[in-house]
């Protein structure tokens, strides 16, 4: 009760699937309050898993997608440019490290969840497992990719578990940097010459099909996903979000006088929600499932690292030390 | 050491070096071997408390000050940092939150400034003496 830390193990205990009524009741009560749930509070069971899946697989989706920016440092147009990079290259890597740290609290050891990753048990965000080609890439990913992101994580970061929210604030004050850094790459390029202009457009044919799919798969109000969002664990549904990012930033592509691949991309005045063609939900299950253009070098960087780094980490380690969950 | 085929020809310049391909192989990370965690704390300006933001991993404290000097030292202003073992670290438990209830509990006014009100029987003073 008054203890200092607590030790992994105690933690099996409280994901019981068994689940108390009357603490049920309890902890949702305290959701609908507007109240957070911090590390050591009772939860359900599922909660728990879910939370730890979700924000396992954004600490994932942070370091992998900093490889395909990472590669791109040493080729960066001009000095400020490589800076802006390196910057939001260490930023993404120390989201990460918030992100593992906020999952850790649920009870599952960092080292569980980069081994899941390595193994590929764990997923991240499947627009990692493409290609950055071209400076244009890079600017793609920049501007539109981080724009997804920041609607899913300004959204999340009203969530109902604690540390996730103290992570996302802190991760959205640095993400506004790096949007705004791949807003200005983008329209320099979009209004650059035209070997720019078309590098950047033809960039942009590629990445929207990745792009639609980043905020998953079309809702299927299930009974899950209403659990989920009674337990503010999702606070909007994919479609919102989707709907969300195009009324943001469609206006801004076109604008500038870059065109988007789908002929059928409009805005439905009436209902508000933007129509478009089937993004190809088939491939997104292709890539997500391992069979992508970029899965397999992906993880075989982490792994190579994983691998040159261990005998440092290994020397550096007490054997007399134990793991203890992390408090807040 | 296995081999894992790559579905495209590598772009990045860095795995081309390393011949990624040759040296690819299966590593486990093992129990411990990313160190124990530490609690951050920061302070912001001089005369300012510290505050808890966050933890590093680290195998001792100069690494864990090294570490968060890095994560949370980076950013925003910041004149000190102050690490500590999480196991150091002695909570109450949220299970007896209600233990703090009678810190704001409004019976408690009597300890507050804005349990008295002067200005009224200042005003009904002055009131009675502009009348005698």
């Amino acid at each position: 009760m008054y203890g200092g830390g607590y030790i992994q193990e105690e933690k099996q205990e409280a994901t019981s699937p068994i689940d108390d009524a009357q603490k049920l009741a309890e902890f949702e009560a305290r959701i609908d309050r507007g109240e957070k749930i911090e590390p050591h509070d009772w939860m359900p069971a599922d909660y728990r898993k879910q939370l730890i899946r979700m924000i396992e697989q954004h600490a994932h989706s942070e370091v992998i997608g900093a490889l395909p920016e990472g590669t791109w440092i040493t080729r960066a147009p001009g000095f400020r440019r490589k800076l802006a990079l390196i910057a939001k290259v260490q930023d993404e890597i120390g989201h990460a490290h918030l992100l593992y740290s906020a999952a850790e609290t649920l009870g599952k050891s960092r080292e569980q969840m980069i081994n899941d990753l390595l193994t590929g048990k764990s997923k991240y965000s499947n627009v990692f497992n493409y290609p950055a080609k071209t400076w244009a890439d890079v600017t793609v990913i920049g501007f539109l990719i981080d724009a997804g992101a920041i609607v899913n994580q300004v959204a999340n970061s009203k969530g109902s578990y604690g540390p996730y929210c103290r992570a996302l604030e802190r991760i959205c004050y640095e993400e506004s940097f790096h949007l705004k850094q791949g807003h200005d790459a983008f329209i320099t390029l979009a209004t650059g010459t035209k070997a720019q202009h078309d590098m950047l457009q033809d960039a942009l044919n590629r990445w929207w099909k990745p792009i639609m799919h980043f905020h998953g798969p079309p809702d299927k109000i299930s009974e899950h996903t209403a659990k989920l969002m009674r337990w503010k664990v999702k606070m909007a549904t994919n479609d919102d979000m989707r709907n969300q990012f195009l009324d943001m930033y469609v206006p801004k592509i076109l604008e500038i006088g870059i065109t988007i691949p789908d002929p059928n991309l409009k805005k439905n005045e009436a209902t508000g929600q933007w129509e478009f063609s089937d993004p190809d939900w088939d491939e997104f299950k292709r890539v997500i499932n391992g069979d992508g253009p970029c899965n397999a070098e992906r993880l075989a960087v982490r792994q190579y690292v994983e691998e040159h780094g261990k005998w440092v980490r290994t020397a550096m380690m007490n054997p007399n030390q134990k793991v203890v969950i992390p408090f807040a | 050491m296995s081999k894992i085929p790559l579905n495209t020809p590598v772009l990045d310049p860095r795995i081309k070096r390393v011949d990624l391909e040759s040296t690819y192989g299966t590593t486990a990370i093992g129990e411990n071997e990313h160190w124990i965690s530490w609690e951050v704390f920061h302070q912001k300006k001089r005369g300012d408390q510290h505050v808890h933001v966050g933890i590093v991993h680290a195998p001792d404290a100069q690494l864990a000050l090294l570490f968060a000097k890095e994560q949370f030292g980076r950013r925003l202003a910041c004149v000190n940092l102050w690490v500590t073992k999480s196991s150091d670290i002695f909570s109450f438990s949220y299970d007896d939150e209600d233990i703090f209830d009678n810190a704001t509990a409004p019976e408690k006014q009597y300890r507050e400034a804005s349990g008295f009100r002067v200005m009224e029987k200042i005003n009904r003073y002055k009131k009675s003496k502009q009348k005698a």
